[in-house]
């Protein structure tokens, strides 16, 4: 769209004004507020200082390393985010192999109604899984009792269990994405891949390992990426399905901790450094994992 | 998979294996919303029963009829409105502008700022709510619309300009172009050729800003104080709160929130793939 001088300056102004407001909004709401971030992370701000505070250097940081927790919830929020995902993947690319062979009849119906758990808000599916999970009353019990003739399980009262309970609402409300995702990889294979493999004799499990996995790897990469940064980050579910912790502030991952820390206690400097130390893990996973997996050019 | 071919045994034994497995993980998928339905219509003496039927036995709306006139729902509900649609409209508006821009202009700092938009996919929840947090004390304006209005806009923006600009990228600069050459100044370019052919996406920025607010609990928690101020995420968790869990008006409330909400996003479910994946991955 070469032209003119007039032109030229003409089209600058066009560029400015449709970018102006977003930069604005986007420098006030987020660029600033992540470096005030930075600042209170060097700072002894917390509840006794919450006006008087000041920077004291890395202080904050090296408390964050010291912490023993720390490393506690850490290693609680990577199997949080393997066992999610795992399943999250596992289940949604089952599902969509299933529905996308031909002979299934009513493809939109099982569609709609597999996305359901994507579609709830994620708060309310938080709060009511907690009920289901109720010892008493939950319908999890009950149906334990009932169909498996089991004693009931403490969900919300005992670590290990409040801790299941949270990943097993996770993975539900989880795998309708990757599924999804799945279903649009699915779409792009070539049908004479797998005519050609049936001459061949190959069978279906074998044609799933040498077509279909390979193929839909570059669509579910940024997909598992994606997924990987969301249920590490997602303090919705545990938070509210231990109802802030519960018991005793022993189901927590990274994020609902350092909430936690920032909103309970408010810890504003420490909280500010753990944000960091989140983000910076995160930060390295996705860039080895993109590079491990060569999908860069795919996610960006 | 499977081949349709024949009708050997293998064949059917396939088939059949296939739509149990579809019909098992539709239940376990549909349940909790089955459950929530049954509870909602439970009589007040029978909120806390062991059974697992769907249709309680005299079910009634008397849930309904309390949440919606003894409680402050439609309180709540005007609030959440209130903030949604001043999200969805700053996202849209600047997502939509900002986007195209991004696409088609190259400028300095352009790779920088894609960048950053994509980093900040992962901060945690506090990264940018603490610094906020601070800075609405000072500006006392924790507890209100600005605040929390302020807050989704950080976490709405960037995901929505980010997918706006994948979105523009996947129409040819060609069409432009050929309305340049007719005449149309650049904003008529945009607005009349390259705007309409972008609807799909804007729809799911739409639907995602909507969302972001609409479905908010954590930050609400935190900027949100007096009750009167709560969105829906904030009321709805205080039935649950209180001492004796009002399970009766949570789902009842639960339902009424969800069901718009769940409709739209099903019946926009076919541009996911289009909208969703395309600006996102394809960027």
């Amino acid at each position: 769209m070469a032209g003119s001088n007039a032109e030229q300056r003409y089209l600058r102004w066009f560029m400015a004004l449709l970018l102006g407001p977003a930069i604005v909004l986007i420098l006030a709401v987020v660029a600033y507020p992540f470096f005030f971030n930075v600042v209170l992370s060097l700072s002894n701000m917390n509840i006794y200082h919450i006006q008087d505070w000041r920077v004291i250097g890395f202080q904050q940081y090296a408390a964050v390393f010291a912490e023993p927790r720390f490393w506690e919830v850490l290693f609680k929020t990577v199997v949080w985010t393997v066992v999610n995902v795992f399943f999250h993947v596992t289940l949604g690319v089952f599902l969509a192999v299933i529905l996308h062979q031909k002979f299934i009849r009513g493809k939109s119906f099982w569609r709609v109604l597999l996305i359901l758990p994507w579609a709830l808000p994620q708060y309310i599916t938080a709060l009511t899984w907690r009920g289901m999970f109720n010892y008493e009353y939950g319908a999890v019990n009950l149906a334990i009792a009932k169909f498996m003739n089991m004693a009931p399980v403490a969900w919300l009262t005992s670590p290990f269990e409040a801790f299941l309970a949270a990943i097993l609402t996770n993975v539900w409300l989880g795998f309708p994405f990757m599924m999804v995702v799945a279903l649009g990889g699915l779409q792009s294979i070539p049908q004479e891949l797998y005519e050609a493999a049936d001459v061949d004799g190959a069978s279906p499990w074998r044609q799933f390992w040498s077509i279909t996995a390979p193929l839909l790897k570059p669509v579910m990469i940024p997909a598992v990426t994606l997924g990987m940064v969301w249920t590490f980050n997602n303090v919705n579910v545990v938070w509210l399905v231990s109802n802030g912790g519960e018991p005793n502030d022993q189901t927590h991952i990274l994020v609902s901790f350092v909430y936690e820390a920032a909103f309970s206690a408010y810890r504003f400097g420490w909280a500010a450094a753990l944000s960091m130390v989140i983000f910076a893990i995160l930060f390295t996973f996705t860039q080895v994992f993109l590079k491990k997996t060569n999908a860069t050019e795919a996610a960006y | 998979m499977a081949k349709s071919g024949g009708s050997n045994p293998r064949v059917l034994l396939g088939r059949l294996a296939s739509y149990a497995a579809l019909v098992v993980f539709t239940l376990i998928a549909v349940y909790p919303v089955l459950r929530i339905i049954t509870i909602s219509l439970r009589p007040g003496d029978q909120l806390l029963s062991t059974s697992l039927e769907l249709i309680p036995a005299g079910a009634s709306l008397a849930n309904f009829k309390e949440l919606l006139f003894e409680t402050r729902f439609l309180r709540w509900m005007f609030n959440s409105i209130v903030v949604s649609a001043v999200v969805t409209v700053t996202g849209v508006a600047l997502a939509s502008t900002a986007g195209y821009a991004m696409s088609r202009y190259r400028f300095a700092g352009r790779g920088a700022l894609m960048s950053g938009l994509l980093v900040t996919q992962m901060f945690p929840a506090t990264m940018l709510l603490l610094p906020l947090y601070v800075v609405l004390i000072n500006l006392k304006l924790l507890d209100s619309y600005i605040g929390i209005c302020i807050i989704y806009s950080a976490t709405a923006l960037p995901f929505c300009v980010w997918q706006m600009k994948g979105y523009y990228d996947t129409i040819p600069v060609a069409l432009e172009e050929a309305a340049r050459i007719d005449g149309a100044t650049p904003w008529q370019a945009f607005r009349q050729v390259i705007l309409p052919l972008a609807a799909p996406a804007l729809v799911i920025t739409a639907l995602f800003s909507f969302m972001t607010a609409w479905n908010e609990y954590v930050v609400a928690n935190v900027v949100l104080q007096n009750v009167d101020n709560f969105t829906l995420p904030l009321g709805l968790k205080m039935f649950q709160a209180s001492m004796s869990t009002q399970w009766g008006l949570y789902a009842a409330g639960s339902l009424l929130v969800s069901v718009p909400i769940v409709v739209l996003f099903l019946v926009l479910s076919r541009f996911l793939i289009s909208g969703l994946t395309l600006g996102a991955v394809k960027g």
